[in-house]
């Protein structure tokens, strides 16, 4: 009850004409970036970051969030419409989209997708709406080895789950810890892999890193690949639309198990890109027609969405709790939060109630206008793909150097984005997943931080990570999850002798 | 577009201008650049946008200033900056202690002599905190439960002033700390009030919301005297109502971390001059007094003789520690 109260009161905060105005320009400009391959939502809300050091917290977050919503909803319709993903997590969306648009019915997927994907959002934001307080409450349980824990979970999760080989995950994970090495030490006060370069001091920006790796890495594949992607017809029957919308609840299963899917690894920090992977894997698994996936299935469109958005949506509620960023997107919304003078973490909701429900009334509202406008918008950008790639991948360039240097108005960063260009073209080439790479970068030195923290509490017996229920909880999940793939395999070794990799797949699901 | 714009604009001005100034005295002919060693909400950072505002508001220069956060390494990134750009009248590095007492104990690529000081202008003040529903009213008891040995002390960075005090502690309490460094005083403070660790000691800005919301509260002040008493923090209780460490048998009479302004190597004494004359008038307004008494820290101005002195003093005083503790870089 009391959640509901100040629910209502964030929605005074949410619904006032600025602020629907900053939602509607949040949401445009995340659905361009979602659009665009290359970009993606967290290079944009990392873009707009600047823009907004002289904003109000609250609007500033509400500007940031709804450019997640609408690059959430961007990202899928290239990858209906082109079989080109915007995002990473729209990946699973081309599976079945791509098909369905191909065989002339591109309004029934793109509204399935819009559809299912607001489902989504809308469980998201509901758990948040019940569980923030509730949270907020247990995060104060949360100390270091309570931290290290849930640290190592999430990297426990994408070994465990990922999707790709799982050794590739661990290599990609241990380059993400060396990088996030470099600079000086909490624990110790020392100045670490700096190289003999005087400004690495300071450590490799978050920032400069993804826009490297995804900005510039997606497009020197896209270079070489050289991609003519041939427009399908977009025209929007608007029956059609609300056909398609009006005929989800039959795969009411899917969208509740997806969102479910969703909303477990947003909280947990796996992301919505492995979130939709997961739930397509596990349709494709549990579906009647499962055989008929990568056709054009309606569910096979809705598994990935629902989740992706779920994931998406959930992903701050531990950024805001905790501090514990749950996608690349709500990392780089993190860094925000402290430009703005604010600290993520339990005490953000007992000192900063307006900006906390003012957020969260934004999700429902900010989602409601980013449905509303991706129908809208959805021609104009299928025009936009038009455009020759030889004017939109100098643009791109442009963006991310002048993004890598705002940073902190230094050239070191420009070189090491570039750089970091090369590394996510090689991982591409080579099918190393960039996700866990990304998350080793966030939160290696926090999770290292956390660790030692924890060894000189306990004057370095590992007993500390049993003392009590919850860490002890939160280490066996770990554990479990390390060991997951493991036990499949073995599994698979005893029910067959010569087991057959599927190389295709495993292909497929390396780019999470 | 904007800026260069202004730019010209004020350049203008300050040719016409240029000839009502005392003759020989140097004024700025270009925007300039505050240098926080600081992320963005931090006492250093506050500083620098305090001043900043002081400045434009009162017109004490004709040029604009923007202030650039370069926090990492805990402050190293701003000052290795400051080193590489000498000779640059145009940047101004706002820091602490840290300038000298960063290099004394870590590998960073900086001395507190590649930098021209320019004066220390506000001191804050350490305070022992404890969670407010810890058993103990004074230090002394603090002192005589701590005498288990088990006690965990919480503290901003690693080797840097939290640690240095804390060692202090030990040394005058005859106790025995395990000292847990953080990545800030706000990390800490949310560590003391989970109840994962028995105290630390924030400065008062740092720790002011949670005293405020009642999971912690302080023991007593590392100070000669009580701090100014200010506004009440609490319904009963203001910083003034704060014990000395030394009324309560914890013999630290003084220990404060300077906030420090400096200019990068080789500029010139007029261009020294220059800004020392502007932070000694940005120290008389009003607006000044009101952030000093905000962020409860001391007012004082420390510059030439009297802030090399003070170095020397401090460095004497951290390298004797540092010695004991087996920091110092060889």
């Amino acid at each position: 009850m009391e959640n509901l109260q100040e629910l209502l009161h964030g929605f005074t905060i949410a619904v006032t004409v600025p602020h629907l105005l900053l939602m509607a320009v949040g949401v445009l400009l995340g659905i361009l970036v979602g659009v665009l391959p290359g970009l993606g939502a967290p290079n944009g809300v990392s873009l707009l970051l600047p823009l907004t050091f002289g904003m109000q917290p609250v609007s500033a977050i509400i500007l940031l969030s709804s450019m997640y919503w609408g690059a959430l909803f961007g990202g899928s319709v290239t990858s209906i419409l082109f079989n080109i993903p915007g995002e990473p997590s729209s990946v699973a969306t081309t599976f079945d989209g791509y098909p369905m648009a191909r065989d002339g019915r591109p309004t029934t997927a793109l509204a399935t997708a819009f559809g299912s994907a607001a489902f989504g959002a809308l469980i998201g934001v509901i758990l948040i709406t019940f569980l923030a307080s509730w949270v907020a409450q247990v995060a104060l349980a949360f100390g270091s080895p309570e931290y290290f824990a849930v640290y190592f979970l999430a990297f426990a999760s994408f070994v465990g789950m990922g999707g790709a080989a799982p050794i590739k995950t661990v290599v990609a994970l241990a380059i993400g810890f060396a990088i996030a090495a470099i600079g000086i030490d909490t624990v110790s006060g020392s100045v670490r892999l700096t190289m003999g370069i005087d400004e690495l001091v300071k450590g490799v920006n978050f920032v400069v890193a993804v826009m490297g790796l995804f900005g510039i890495g997606e497009l020197l594949v896209a270079v070489e690949e050289e991609f003519h992607a041939r427009a399908v017809s977009s025209k929007i029957d608007w029956r059609e639309v609300f056909r398609a919308v009006g005929r989800l609840p039959r795969h009411s299963v899917a969208l509740l198990r997806s969102a479910a899917i969703g909303c477990w690894m947003g909280i947990t920090p796996g992301g919505p890109t492995a979130a939709s992977f997961m739930s397509y894997g596990i349709a494709r698994r549990f579906s009647r027609r499962g055989r008929h996936f990568g056709t054009g299935e309606v569910e096979g469109i809705i598994s990935p969405e629902t989740a992706d958005h779920a994931a998406g949506t959930s992903a701050l509620l531990p950024m805001l709790s905790l501090g514990i960023p749950g996608s690349a997107t709500a990392a780089v919304m993190m860094g925000g939060l402290m430009i703005w003078g604010l600290n993520p973490g339990p005490m953000l909701f007992v000192d900063q109630k307006d900006f906390v429900w003012g957020l969260i009334a934004s999700m429902y509202v900010g989602n409601i206008v980013a449905v509303a406008l991706v129908l809208l918008t959805v021609p104009v950008f299928a025009a936009l793909m038009r455009i020759p790639f030889v004017v939109i991948a100098p643009l791109i360039v442009i963006i991310c150097v002048v993004g890598a240097y705002s940073v902190s108005n230094s050239y070191l960063d420009v070189v090491m984005m570039l750089g970091f260009g090369i590394v996510g073209y090689l991982f591409k080439k080579l099918f190393y997943p960039l996700a866990p790479l990304v998350l080793a970068i966030v939160i290696g030195d926090k999770a290292e931080d956390a660790f030692r923290q924890s060894m000189l509490l306990s004057k370095g017996s590992l007993g500390i990570f049993f003392a009590n229920k919850l860490v002890t909880c939160l280490i066996v999940g770990g554990i479990a999850l390390l060991l997951l793939p493991l036990v499949l395999q073995l599994a698979r070794l005893l029910r067959k002798p010569a087991p057959s990799t599927d190389e295709t797949t495993s292909r497929e699901k390396v780019i999470i | 577009m904007g800026r260069t714009s202004t730019f010209l604009l004020s350049a203008a001005a300050a040719v016409l201008a240029g000839a009502v100034p005392a003759l020989g005295a140097w004024q700025p002919q270009k925007p300039i650049e505050f240098v926080a060693t600081a992320g963005p909400g931090g006492g250093t950072d506050n500083l620098a946008r305090a001043v900043q505002n002081i400045v434009t508001k009162h017109k004490l220069t004709e040029q604009p200033i923007v202030v650039v956060n370069k926090g990492g390494g805990s402050g190293a990134e701003g000052y290795v900056y400051g080193k590489a750009s000498a000779g640059d009248p145009y940047k101004v590095i706002f820091g602490t202690s840290n300038a000298w007492q960063q290099p004394l104990v870590s590998k960073v690529a900086f001395n507190y002599t590649d930098l021209t000081p320019i004066a220390a202008m506000a001191q804050d003040e350490f305070l022992l905190w404890v969670k407010q529903d810890a058993p103990y009213k004074t230090a002394g008891d603090y002192l005589k439960a701590a005498a288990s040995g088990e006690f965990k002390m919480g503290g901003a960075q690693s080797k840097d002033t939290d640690e240095v005090l804390t060692r202090m502690i030990e040394k005058a309490g005859h106790v025995k700390l395990t000292y847990i460094p953080f990545k800030s005083g706000a990390e800490t403070a949310v560590q003391l009030a989970g109840g994962h660790l028995d105290s630390h000691v924030n400065n008062p800005s740092e720790s002011l919301g949670q005293w405020r919301g009642g999971t912690q509260r302080p023991l007593c002040v590392f100070s000669p005297k009580r701090l100014a008493q200010g506004a009440k923090v609490t319904t009963t209780e203001g910083w003034g109502d704060v014990p000395t460490c030394v009324e309560q048998g914890l013999d630290i009479k003084q220990y404060e971390q300077p906030r420090t302004v400096w200019l990068p190597g080789k500029v010139t004494p007029e261009q020294a001059a220059f800004y020392v004359d502007l932070m000694k008038k940005v120290q008389a307004t009003p607006e000044w007094k009101d952030y000093i008494e905000k962020t409860s820290q001391v007012d004082t101005f420390l510059t030439g003789a009297e802030f090399d002195k003070f170095i020397k003093e401090d460095l004497d005083h951290v390298k004797q520690v540092a010695g004991e503790q087996g920091w110092l870089v060889k």
